[in-house]
């Protein structure tokens, strides 16, 4: 009797132990929405919605907004995007349909291996091998052709917008094409089959069977993705170019919120630069935390 | 006619779908070979044992950011790693309750949040409360980085463990969590300890955490509690500075860097692979 009562309090202990650190993950995020909220109260008062919206950055006359770190943001995210996802269901198609049975494992490790080199190491290539490239062959080739629409206008000095979307493809593609592949390896076998009997090529197999099939799981791997290149930090800082200026080129150098952050944050002087700063820590938690949740919401309703 | 162009269209999107691969191949390499290119030249005796010399004076080392980086990223280990492989048990073995969800809805979104805004979060809890930057509170953003990497694995390698052990183990009268530790920690230990190796080499490469929290110095620590030197952070400055014999240096960190973490990388998939096999 003795010892049954024993068992049940170590089984008590044990649950009660593994609860708490679980439940020490939540508060660890409740509290850093608490902490962003609380450090960004003098910044909220003093600007309110009108943060959003503003497009100065002046530490001298203390006006802050946080419109084009957060259009820097988007925009670098979207260029990264447009290249990633067709590249990645390219890679994804390969992975799961095309390679020989041999290949498969290799190549699939080799582009998982693009993720795990560090970010940094990214932003210092991006900076002294992409950028040169594209200052010289790049922007002038895109300038000659397509320079008549203001997004490929202006001076190309390597580092900009366009620079730093690109570098966010490279970092992104190994995270959506991974998952994209597991997708596909999802789809059944006989559903595929059926196509093929019926004479449909792989890429109409493609098309209309697997993409349909794993809509919701490659929307999933996409904002997965978007998420990453939103709050990435260290490769977007070294070739964003660090300006506070709204233009419509993609040459144009710009800002990201994390790049803001990483120039600025140690650096600011005075309450109200700190706690804007702060603020816009918090919009991007705030932006990346939607999109990773309805990433989440797509990859788990995969699954069932 | 129609056939022509169908087979056209596929013949086309195969193609582009093998450049895609071969791209990504191709850049991995390209990626890997400037690294080695520029940064083999800074590798030498002098890199591991000196300290950083000023700006202009060529020679020095960066044995300090070495040291700085490794103290750091064990620390975060050790915090990390027990508070994660605990909470993975939990979503694992009693998950399936509202506490589990959110916590792991949450871990799920904590592995992909933005690494700077971490830093933003222990720069005011611990460096803005306590005064100064410390190698301390550097370690706590790689723990809270590595945390719900840690918990995830541990709990995917849990349910990996067959019913049937558990089963065995429960019938011969074992308490639940002499079932736990005795047995299916056991059988799930190699797949939680390379799924711990991988969250070490993923915040080894980390900079956006301590660019604030771990700061950086050009001195020996003396204890945890000062300004810290770290590698990732010193190829930001270094890299960011007018000075060739910097951006040498920081291609030799980077070099050294990329090469710890994709041999951690290479040799845990090895692992895995082998397992998965047989």
């Amino acid at each position: 009797m003795q010892d049954h009562n024993k068992t049940a309090l170590g089984d008590k202990i044990f649950k009660g132990l593994t609860a708490f650190f679980a439940a020490g993950i939540a508060l660890i995020f409740i509290a850093m929405i608490a902490a962003l909220w609380q450090q960004s109260q003098p910044s909220i008062k003093a600007f309110g919605l009108s943060f959003l919206t503003s497009m100065q950055w002046n530490p001298v006359t203390q006006k802050f907004g946080a419109l084009i770190p957060v259009v820097g943001t988007l925009v670098s995210t979207l260029i990264a995007l447009f290249f990633a996802i067709p590249i990645s269901i390219g890679i994804a198609l390969f992975l799961a349909e095309l390679a020989p049975q041999w290949l498969r494992g290799p190549f699939g490790t080799a582009i998982e291996l693009l993720a795990a080199i560090p970010s940094i190491v990214y932003g210092m290539w991006g900076l002294f091998v992409l950028s040169p490239i594209m200052a010289n062959y790049v922007q002038p080739w895109l300038k000659s052709w397509l320079g008549f629409i203001p997004l490929f206008a202006g001076p190309g000095m390597g580092i900009g917008m366009l620079t730093a979307g690109l570098v966010l493809t490279l970092m992104i593609i190994p995270f959506i094409s991974s998952v994209v592949r597991d997708v596909f390896l999802m789809v059944p076998q006989p559903l595929k089959e059926s196509a093929y009997g019926l004479g449909c090529t792989n890429w109409e197999v493609v098309r209309d069977i697997m993409i349909p099939y794993g809509r919701k799981g490659i929307a999933g791997a996409v904002f997965l993705g978007m998420g990453r290149a939103l709050g990435e930090t260290m490769a977007v800082t070294f070739v964003i170019g660090n300006s506070y200026h709204l233009s419509w080129s993609l040459f144009a150098p710009g800002n990201s919120i994390a790049s803001t952050l990483a120039n600025e944050f140690t650096e600011a002087d005075g309450q109200l630069y700190m706690s804007s700063l702060v603020e816009l820590g918090l919009v991007l938690f705030f932006i990346t935390f939607i999109v990773l949740g309805l990433a989440q919401l797509w990859l788990r309703s995969k699954k069932v | 006619m129609i056939i022509q162009r169908r087979k056209l269209i596929n013949a086309s999107v195969l193609t582009i779908s093998c450049l895609a691969a071969f791209g990504g191949l191709f850049v991995l390499i390209w990626i890997l070979a400037d690294v080695v290119l520029k940064g083999a030249g800074a590798i030498n005796w002098s890199f591991f044992t000196q300290l950083p010399t000023p700006p202009g004076m060529s020679g020095g080392g960066l044995a300090n950011a070495i040291a700085g980086t490794f103290l750091m990223t064990v620390t975060a280990a050790v915090i990390a790693v027990p508070f994660g492989i605990m909470a993975g048990t939990y979503l694992a073995e009693f998950g399936d309750n509202l506490l589990g969800r959110v916590a792991r809805f949450l871990s799920d979104i904590l592995v992909s949040a933005p690494s700077i805004v971490v830093g933003v979060f222990v720069y005011l809890i611990m460096v803005k409360t306590l005064g100064h930057f410390s190698g301390w509170a550097g370690a706590v953003s790689l723990a809270i980085i590595m945390l719900p990497v840690v918990s995830r694995t541990t709990e995917e390698m849990l349910k990996l463990v067959g019913p049937e052990m558990r089963e065995s183990a429960l019938a011969l009268g074992a308490p639940y969590w002499r079932m736990m530790a005795g047995v299916i920690f056991r059988a799930a230990g190699p797949g939680i300890g390379t799924g711990v190796m991988l969250a070490v080499a993923r915040v080894a490469g980390e900079t956006a955490p301590l660019l604030f929290t771990a700061l950086n110095s050009p001195y020996w620590m003396h204890s945890m509690n000062e300004p810290m030197a770290n590698l990732t952070v010193v190829m930001f400055n270094y890299a960011m500075s007018p000075y060739d014999d910097w951006h040498v240096q920081a291609w030799g960190a980077a070099l050294l860097i990329t090469s710890a973490v994709l041999i951690v990388n290479i040799f845990t998939r090895l692992i895995l692979g082998g397992k998965r096999r047989r």
